[in-house]
């Protein structure tokens, strides 16, 4: 600024509270930095409280010290199965060998099952009390005090409840053994019937509504309609599920019309088939929306040439159109997807079964899901399911984060490849 | 332009039936296999419609069987004030009334912190940042409601019953649900509205910069009212996923109908008292069967409505640059 002319007042209007505005602004950033930080504060602490829980200290009270089973010497776990049998048969009612017996002949059981029979029937572990992830590793030594006077005859040990026995093992009512392949093997069944239903319908109507459809009323509609069925809540069609799929084609979906219901006595529509198909229609219009765009995305150049060789329509969209846009359908498609994979609502809704223990065997299967696992784990008032709940949880977790990173994967290899996407 | 799109068109403009157009095979053919893929591509753009149909047709079929039977009214359903399926007491009101408490307190979370977010995300952050909480606000959105439920109850409750008081808040509650219910909207409504704010011309931004004004005033006073239709259009999306969303209030929120305004107190909202009811044991044509077609109808008319007034909303008000 020069010293020699006098600097003409500013307009008042124009530096009318400038130092004050121009912090007003500096507090509005930050307003809206820390709006921001919250949204990453709340993930953490998402991913916190699951881990947090599937993790942590354990009381176990045994009704019988494993180490009193030894034989000759020869601990519990390295025992043959005739010694295992003859403990079961020692120390459980007859009655209750006798229906294990009857369940599946003993001798034609695995080694591992009987041994795992024994640790159920005789030894019968049961959770007293369990602990957080973080309570364990800051308070231990005021667990283990406590424990030790409130449980004398308790084990302490530390828990990973999500590994790999929780994740082969089958649903049961005990935590110590429960686990959630049924849940796992359902929800992939579900998804490979979604999958079956949305993917070729889903590009089918995008292929119309972009390649063929001429602008008219009907055409419009079903563009809109598509829009608004995107916004529908999932527990709608759970319903509609449960009228048309449950009850109204209950022959075809319980597979009596095919004559092979799984279960004769429990056949009813509320079957893998059943939850696939409302899953199905559930996420169409999220396929058709993003096979649209990937469609649209395809250059108009593209098909012009192939008309131009005399292609046919469909020779055009099979050849030139589809391929351009495949890398794009399949990222919507898995985002799709994983968004079924999370759906609890309709599933409870259609009747996913509460507690069953034995994998589905066929789409005509009674089922359960992951999602329904972790529900009702939750909805348990008891912490151990809670722990279990939060296992699942991060089971689930990971099968989403691979299918996204999977979509993400797809769009980066083909996105560079391909020409024109 | 529109015959060279279309194959075979360019046969007609040959003049009639020339030896050669004809052994090249130039003229339009009927294909059995096109009319028969654009049969099947046709089928399932309709197929969208007939599973509107088949919603509309199922609602209400079954609300018309519920409300035809004895003990239900349609006066007492839509003005009573208790929900009692076991002494024949069904008003919605209890229900409906936890459902827009739940989602109102959601809104109160999701609208300043979801606009704050896209106004940061679009005025004010840099490249490496908005590649850093982008992702994060993606997998906010991907995390399914179940695990948001889990949360409510194993964080949410336990946070605000230590704060205020285990004998204020009870462990099922609607504010936990509501503010987590929050958590689950914010992506939502932070991608649509800045997705809004990035439309806005640069042009705008620079003349309000050049006339003097702050970062902030030109954040606040010029672009998001030039952005103000598909904010509102986010907001309004918002509000029908928080009436529709379902696991949130199942599990955190509670299990029984109750007609309160206390957000501390548990009670049950219409998508948690579908699932309650449809979880047990329903056997068909049953009258709590049949209720929960009336209360789908409530729910679906109520989001598709929001649906519509976004859509227009954003069709009507849009301000077109260029």
């Amino acid at each position: 600024m020069s010293t020699g002319n006098p600097v003409p007042a500013p307009p008042p209007a124009y530096d009318y509270r400038m130092p004050e505005r121009h912090r007003l602004s500096r507090v509005g950033r930050w307003v809206f930095l820390a709006s921001t930080i919250v949204g990453v504060v709340v993930l953490s602490a998402l991913l916190y409280n699951v881990v947090n829980q599937a993790f942590g200290l354990v009381a176990i009270e045994a009704k019988l010290n494993p180490a009193t089973l030894a034989v000759d010497g020869v601990p519990l776990e390295r025992l043959s199965q005739d010694q295992l049998t003859a403990i079961l048969q020692a120390n459980v009612s007859k009655g209750l060998f006798r229906r294990l017996e009857r369940d599946r002949p003993l001798a034609l059981r695995t080694r591992d099952e009987v041994y795992d029979l024994v640790l159920e029937r005789v030894v019968e572990p049961t959770i007293v009390e369990t602990w957080s992830l973080t309570d364990s590793l800051l308070h231990r030594r005021d667990i283990e005090a406590g424990t030790a006077e409130a449980h004398p005859q308790a084990i302490l040990s530390f828990r990973a409840w999500v590994n790999p026995d929780f994740v082969g093992a089958a649903q049961s009512s005990n935590p110590l053994i429960a686990g959630i392949r049924g849940a796992i093997l359902g929800s992939l069944w579900m998804i490979g019937i979604t999958i079956v239903l949305a993917l070729p319908i889903g590009i089918g109507a995008a292929v119309y509504l972009e390649e063929y459809a001429l602008d008219t009323w009907f055409n419009r509609i079903i563009q809109i309609n598509i829009n608004n069925l995107a916004g529908v809540p999932s527990i709608i069609y759970g319903i509609l599920g449960l009228a048309i799929f449950v009850r109204a084609l209950e022959p075809v979906t319980s597979g009596s019309i095919l004559g092979q219901a799984a279960d004769p006595t429990t056949a009813n529509g509320r079957t893998i088939l059943a939850a696939g198909l409302t899953l199905g229609l559930l996420v169409l219009p999220l396929v058709i929306i993003n096979a649209q765009e990937a469609i649209r995305a395809v250059p108009a150049s593209l098909r012009q040439a192939a008309y131009g060789l005399g292609g046919t329509k469909w020779q055009t969209v099979w050849h030139h159109v589809l391929p351009n846009a495949v890398a794009g359908i399949l990222t919507g498609t898995i985002l799709a997807v994983s968004r079924a994979m999370g759906e609890t609502a309709p599933l409870v809704v259609v009747g996913a079964s509460t507690f069953i223990t034995s994998d589905p065997t066929s789409i005509f299967s009674k089922f359960t899901a992951l999602p329904i696992q972790i529900y009702q784990w939750t909805s348990r008032p008891q912490d151990e399911f809670r722990n279990l709940a939060a296992a699942a949880i991060l089971v689930l977790l990971v099968l989403l984060l691979s299918l996204n990173a999977a979509a993400i994967l797809l769009r980066n290899r083909y996105g560079r490849q391909g020409r024109y996407l | 332009m529109q015959i060279a799109l279309r194959p075979g068109r360019s046969a007609s403009l040959v003049p009639g039936g020339s030896p050669t157009a004809q052994s090249l095979g130039l003229r339009r053919h009927w294909r059995l296999g096109e009319s028969l893929i654009q049969s099947f591509l046709f089928l399932s753009g309709a197929l969208s419609v007939l599973t509107t149909i088949g919603i509309v047709v199922v609602l209400l079929r079954e609300s018309l069987l519920f409300f035809r039977s004895p003990e239900v009214s349609l006066v007492e359903f839509l003005t009573g004030t208790t929900w009692q399926p076991h002494i024949g007491d069904f008003g919605i009101w209890p229900l409906a009334a936890s459902t827009l408490i739940t989602t109102g307190i959601a809104m109160l979370v999701a609208v300043p912190l979801g606009l704050c977010v896209a106004i940061y995300l679009s005025e004010y952050a840099s490249d490496r940042t908005r590649g850093v909480i982008k992702p994060v606000l993606e997998m906010l959105a991907g995390v399914p409601t179940v695990v948001y439920g889990y949360f409510a109850l194993t964080f949410m409750t336990p946070i605000l019953r230590s704060i205020l008081g285990r004998d204020v808040v009870e462990i099922y509650n609607m504010a936990s649900g509501g503010i987590v219910m929050g958590i689950l909207i914010l992506p939502l409504i932070s991608s649509i509205s800045e997705d809004a704010l990035n439309a806005v011309p640069r042009s705008l931004r620079e003349a309000s910069f050049a006339v003097g004004a702050t970062r902030l005033e030109t954040a606040v006073r010029v672009v998001v009212p030039a952005a103000v239709s598909g904010i509102s259009a986010a907001l309004i999306l918002g509000l029908s996923r928080g009436i529709g969303e379902t696991m949130i209030v199942a599990l955190a929120v509670g299990a029984g109908p109750a007609f309160t305004f206390n957000p501390f107190k548990g009670a049950e909202t219409m998508t948690g008292h579908i699932v309650r009811i449809s979880g047990g044991d329903l056997s068909y044509g049953s009258i709590d069967y049949d209720s929960i077609f009336a209360i789908g109808l409530m729910l679906f008319l109520l989001t598709l409505t929001l649906n519509i007034i976004s859509q227009t909303v954003v069709r009507r008000f849009r301000e077109a640059y260029e």
